[in-house]
């Protein structure tokens, strides 16, 4: 039992992070129609910036947090201005082939500026050391919730009452629609981005603080998929609560199965074992809209 | 069509035929004298090159009747490569088959499993196909290093070279014929195949699946047929690649080369048969041109070496695909038939 409820502790804290990067998944899929292969990446970048300000320059927490989402802010600006603005209208393949471009762009930052090494920056997160019976939660796990459960809320509250939030749910409903009553939908896709590398670069130094960086950690991304889909594509609240299962069944699953296997490593595929079960019998997800098509 | 003024189809057989005019013949003739000549005069290196580039066609070929013609998209392509790899090599390997009774049951299990990572698209399209076929990239390759005692696991399975009636095509420029000859037929098998019913059919699907349904096509056969004949080039292709490398590992067929064929087909041009010979050509040449240019690049700046040659071949990549994909659209093929109008109009051409 003890075993058990702790793959479920460690499981909802990896969940947690997952369900972040995926809402940044969802918010670009949402309002410019983007399917961003590169988020995985994003929380790669993430957990090396972590690595770099923390490990490396000795920078305190809190400004490290500000510097990189300044950063993460930017480059989502750039990357929308410069990539994603030529390609509005075009095809779905041609957009995610540009993601797919800047996927690769981004691996090739990584090697050149950080090698692609193993990079740890072990217990330089503020940790709280907690034991509840027999279950000790790693120290760096609970952070990880707590910022987790803040970013969440915080863009669930900013959807809700700001300006810029209600412009954003309404682009995600019609484009022209909204064109049409003075909204630029340009603005839109620019910080719909920039949130997504916002929510990417804290999970990955959430992530990396946990376990280390590598360049390895940009297959979180392909998790973040499997989220989604389970989640539905279009809802925001779906990826967060399958963002936690995912983390919770992985962990199980994982934590029972991997001994019975020949090879193990379970964890690495089981998201994609799930993707494909949701896809053949549920393929909108949970919560996800049904579209109905018309010729 | 792009025929020469005063060229005209009097019956049938010239309507369906490729080639039309004598030029065309000729450039024919002597195109397959150069290729077939290559291991003369070219070096060791661009041979293997020439190889690889050999086997990438046959792969891209599946790739581009399952998501140029078809208008699947397949993000797992290197995936069902390796099964048809995997399943050649065991054959051989282990049971000591000879490569030519191999290769037909390779290329059918690499059909068999396109298939039923196909069985998705029933109902789903777009991006969830997409996650299906990156899900086919990852359970594939952890299924076979689950199954390490047959193959290998993570150090791989050594492979034994194809062998015609006693001779054991042990060279370079051996094994180079081998590939032409499946890359050529391939092509024309790729070329006939998205002129007949089928390939209208799936051109029908990728344009407009419920139109097409409307019809009278069956779209969910069709679609599980594309995947079927896009899988089986693959393992074409996978089961040549695992022959040449002799030695089949799970790293040869990584998530990276499936993005990759997808980027040499957009380079190229999707669903134009020439052009996913393009694109895997202009690609590979590039591949090739950025691993000189990593260590020429180092030796005038020396802080270009170690991993910035690395990033340097990546940053390439990334670059090109999005290039393209902004600027050229419609590939290199495109660019080829302007060049051509061009020319044939000449002197009318603006």
């Amino acid at each position: 039992m003890a075993f058990f409820l702790q793959l479920v502790v460690t499981g909802f804290a990896q969940g947690m992070v997952y369900a972040l990067v995926a809402l940044g998944f969802v918010i670009v899929l949402k309002c410019s129609k983007a399917f961003n292969v590169a988020q995985g990446q994003f929380v790669m970048i993430g957990g090396y910036l972590g690595y770099t300000f923390l490990g490396m320059l000795h920078l305190p927490v809190w400004f490290s947090l500000i510097i990189a989402i300044a950063l993460a802010i930017i480059m989502g600006l750039v990357v929308e201005r410069l990539l994603l603005r030529p390609m509005v209208g075009k095809p779905v393949l041609a957009i995610i082939m540009v993601t797919m471009g800047l996927a690769t762009l981004l691996d090739a930052f990584a090697v050149f500026f950080w090698e692609s090494q193993y990079l740890t920056y072990h217990g330089l997160l503020p940790t709280i050391n907690l034991r509840v019976g027999e279950i000790s939660v790693p120290p760096e796990t609970i952070i990880g919730i707590m910022v987790s459960i803040v970013a969440v809320a915080m863009l669930m509250i900013f959807f809700r009452y700001t300006r810029i939030g209600l412009a954003m749910r309404s682009t995600a409903e019609d484009e022209q629609v909204v064109q049409v009553a003075g909204i630029k939908v340009t603005t839109v896709y620019a910080v719909s981005w920039a949130i997504a590398w916002v929510v990417g670069i804290i999970g990955g130094i959430l992530l990396g603080g946990q376990g280390g960086v590598t360049i390895q950690m940009e297959n979180v991304g392909l998790k973040v998929f499997a989220v989604v889909l389970l989640g539905g594509m279009d809802s925001v609240e779906g990826a967060v609560v399958a963002g936690i299962m995912l983390g919770m069944l992985e962990n199980i699953a994982a934590g029972y199965l991997d001994p019975l296997l020949p090879a193990g490593g379970l964890a690495t595929v089981f998201p994609f074992i799930v993707m494909i079960i949701v896809l053949i019998f549920k393929p909108y997800g949970l919560f996800g809209l049904k579209r109905i098509e018309r010729i | 069509m792009d025929l020469p003024c005063g060229t005209f189809q009097e019956n049938y057989a010239q309507d369906m035929a490729f080639i039309r005019t004598k030029t065309q013949w000729g450039i024919l003739a002597a195109f397959l004298i150069l290729l077939f000549t290559f291991p003369l005069f070219l070096s060791d290196t661009l041979l293997s090159i020439a190889i690889v580039i050999g086997i990438t066609v046959i792969s891209v070929h599946g790739l581009n009747i399952l998501t140029g013609y078809c208008g699947q998209i397949s993000l797992g392509h290197a995936a069902f490569m390796a099964v048809g790899g995997y399943v050649s090599a065991i054959l051989c390997a282990k049971l000591g088959w000879s490569f030519f009774t191999a290769l037909p049951c390779a290329a059918l299990s690499a059909g068999l499993v396109g298939l039923i990572f196909g069985l998705p698209s029933l109902r789903i399209k777009g991006f969830y196909l997409i996650m299906a076929t990156v899900a086919a990239q990852f359970i594939v390759i952890w299924v076979i290093l689950q199954l390490y005692s047959v193959t290998g696991g993570p150090n791989g399975l050594p492979v034994p070279r194809p062998e015609i009636g006693g001779m054991v095509l042990k060279s370079k420029a051996s094994y180079f014929y081998l590939v032409m000859i499946f890359a050529i037929l391939a092509t024309i098998m790729a070329k006939n195949l998205v002129r007949t019913r089928v390939g209208r059919a799936f051109i029908a699907i990728r344009d407009n699946d419920l139109a097409a349904e409307v019809m009278g096509i069956n779209v969910f056969r069709y679609k599980l047929l594309a995947f079927f004949i896009g899988c089986v080039f693959a393992g074409v292709a996978g089961s040549l690649l695992v022959h040449y490398i002799t030695y089949a590992f799970p790293a040869q067929f990584p998530f990276l080369d499936s993005v990759w064929y997808l980027g040499m087909l957009i380079a190229g041009g999707m669903g134009s048969i020439s052009g996913g010979i393009f694109g895997v050509i202009a690609l590979k040449l590039l591949d090739y041109a950025v691993t000189l240019a990593g260590p020429a690049a180092s030796d005038i700046f020396p802080a270009l070496s170690g991993p910035a040659g690395a990033a340097l071949g990546l940053f390439i990549r990334g670059l090109v695909i999005i290039l393209f994909v902004i600027y050229e659209p419609r590939g290199l093929i495109h660019r080829w038939e302007l060049i051509k109008a061009y020319f044939r109009l000449w002197p009318f051409s603006r």
